[in-house]
């Protein structure tokens, strides 16, 4: 990024650090074009927007039109960010996401900020947590949900690169910094963290800093974990699952969303059919978010890393059993 | 080479033949809907937009989408006649490993920009293309066929917004207004009038025609193509009978979707001058 250390984009929200990265992009290939829905300014993509106002497009509320529209530049060659909040492209613009892109498999990229509970005070209208699910369900759709702001650079530069229909998760507040130095991002390639040999955790988004936190509490206790970031749910990466599944014998899964359908579901999927091991999922279980400051929330739901300490020790006397 | 409105007519009249073998050949189609928007379909494709078949990736082509995309009985059947692929394949409409069926697929039909069938997507989606075009200076056209009870979908209005707000004159709207849906006569089931004041008041200039009138149709799809490509969008209000040219449908709702008889294909293919 041009003039901004790790340390300056460490200290920004995801949404920030995509907006950057966008602007950045925007002069490197004339091809990608901005859609957004009356939430430019709050999605961050303002900065691309000012640069490139020629390549901007406001369809105001209306992101079932914004996708749609997305899917007409791709068909003509363009490529076109959608950005929007998670809940307005994946449940309002659903039919338009899964019939106007996936279905004629085109370049779009869907780029949603606030998701998860990262607007937990605007109440469960405002929360994303069935995104990936449904998302997932969509032959042809790749989904990544970065884990912190630096992740959040490399993920849009990767996904602007990646062809075929796109889902790019982001939260809307500052993350914890997950990385300290630089590390090659590919996506479908996890990354894993930290080593260990009692159980892995495999977590997505900010639920990443969560993992890390609980496995060195765990260290603490003498359980030994591996922390992996699953950064790309779909098509996720197999290989990663299956050697964690032998070599640990017990997976927790962690993610921002409900247990149905997401992360936790597609990590299961992988072992139930090849290596089965105990899978304890965390995440909302069945059931939407609530209102209040967002530590809190995720304190209430079960979103933290005392959670994940939790299923991580249930996970290991499980499968000693 | 251009047709003559006899030509068109006549070209129209065989189209509805072929389209009505393809339905009864497959056990049933949306024969309705697809006849009322037949002669609008032979006039783009044969006189008014700049395509060329052998080559369907052609940068400068103008598009066409299929909103309704239930009109495919109407649509396969003028791509094949245009050149796009061999009318031989019409046999196997909504065959298994068919390249079509009910509603059309971009990526398995030669010419086909758009996959299309559940309603209220094609408008949007021909905005993103009339954009993307004008972005790159090309003066090509995007045409959207839309059905009267599409109109029910409130995403046509986010788009209509959107093309006004943009000044998308080369995207041009048609309305088959045939004035069913599929439960009734449109205006037992939801009115849509004033149809012409709601397209004006959302800021597109409207033109009123009978859309089973191969002279007015022709007139005005070429007035609509020689637009610039910035201004006032247009919206084509093309009135039209459902079923038109197969007389046992004319006007009945109840042929949305249907299979002709024997006897009913015979005498069709009589009254249109087929054999």
């Amino acid at each position: 990024m041009a003039g901004l250390s790790m340390a300056d984009i460490e200290k920004m929200s995801a949404r920030d650090a995509f907006g950057l990265a966008l602007a950045e992009i925007g002069a490197e290939n004339d091809k990608v074009v901005l859609l957004g829905a009356d939430a430019i300014g709050s999605t961050r993509a303002a900065g691309f927007a000012k640069r490139f106002p020629e390549r901007t497009f406001n369809v105001g509320i209306a992101e079932q039109e914004m996708v749609s529209a997305a899917a007409g530049f791709a068909a003509c060659g363009k490529i076109p960010v959608a950005t929007a909040y998670g809940f307005l492209i994946s449940l309002r613009a659903c039919e338009q996401v899964r019939s106007d892109i996936c279905y004629p498999n085109l370049n779009v990229k869907l780029m949603s900020t606030h998701t998860g509970l990262s607007m937990a005070e605007a109440g469960t209208t405002h929360h994303s947590t069935e995104d990936i699910a449904i998302m997932r369900s969509f032959a042809n759709m790749t989904i990544v949900a970065p884990s912190d702001s630096l992740e959040t650079v490399k993920a849009v530069k990767a996904v602007i690169d990646y062809p075929g229909p796109v889902y790019l998760r982001m939260g809307r507040g500052e993350t914890e910094s997950v990385y300290k130095e630089d590390y090659e991002f590919v996506i479908g390639k996890s990354v894993m963290l930290r080593d260990g040999s009692d159980a892995a955790i495999i977590a997505c988004g900010i639920m990443v800093a969560e993992a890390v936190k609980a496995a060195r509490t765990l260290e603490g206790e003498g359980i030994s974990v591996r922390v992996i970031n699953m950064h790309t749910i779909k098509p996720i990466d197999t290989e990663a699952i299956l050697r964690a599944a032998e070599q640990t014998g017990a997976l927790v899964t962690a993610e921002e969303h409900t247990v149905i359908g997401g992360l936790g579901e597609a990590v299961s999927g992988v072992v139930c059919e090849q290596h089965p091991v105990p899978v304890i999922k965390v995440g909302l279980d069945d059931c939407y978010g609530i209102i209040g400051p967002e530590e809190g929330v995720k304190e209430k739901l079960g979103l933290n890393a005392e959670a994940i300490c939790r299923a991580v020790r249930r996970a290991v006397i499980l499968k000693k059993k | 080479m251009k047709l003559s409105v006899k030509q068109l007519q006549e070209k129209a009249a065989e189209l509805r033949i072929s389209s009505m073998k393809m339905i009864a050949g497959a056990g049933g189609g949306h024969l309705g809907g697809s006849f009322s928007a037949m002669d609008i379909l032979t006039a783009l494709y044969f006189n008014v937009m700049r395509i060329d078949p052998a080559n369907p990736g052609w940068e400068g082509r103008d598009r066409f989408i299929l909103s309704a995309g239930h009109k495919a009985a109407a649509y396969v059947p003028v791509l094949a006649e245009r050149g796009y692929f061999s009318k031989d394949l019409l046999s196997t409409f909504n065959r298994l490993g068919s390249p079509f069926g009910m509603h059309p697929d971009k990526n398995k039909i030669p010419g086909c920009e758009a996959s299309t069938g559940s309603l209220g997507h094609g408008l949007a989606v021909g905005l993103g293309m009339a954009l993307a075009l004008r972005m790159d200076g090309l003066d090509s056209k995007v045409y959207v066929l839309l059905g009267d009870g599409e109109l029910h979908e409130g995403t046509n209005w986010e788009a209509a917004m959107g093309a006004a707000q943009y000044k998308t004159a080369n995207l041009v709207a048609i309305v088959d207004y045939n004035k069913c849906s599929m439960d009734g006569p449109i205006d037992t089931v939801v009115s849509l009038e004033p149809l012409e004041a709601k397209w004006q008041s959302f800021g597109w200039e409207t033109v009123r025609i009978d859309g089973n009138d191969m002279v007015q149709v022709l007139a005005a799809l070429q007035d609509a193509a020689a637009r610039s490509s910035s201004g006032s969008p247009v919206a084509i209000i093309a009135d039209t009978v459902k079923g038109k040219g197969a007389g046992f449908a004319e006007g009945d709702y109840r042929w949305h979707y249907g299979c002709p008889s024997d006897e009913q294909l015979a005498d069709s293919i009589k009254a249109l001058g087929g054999n």
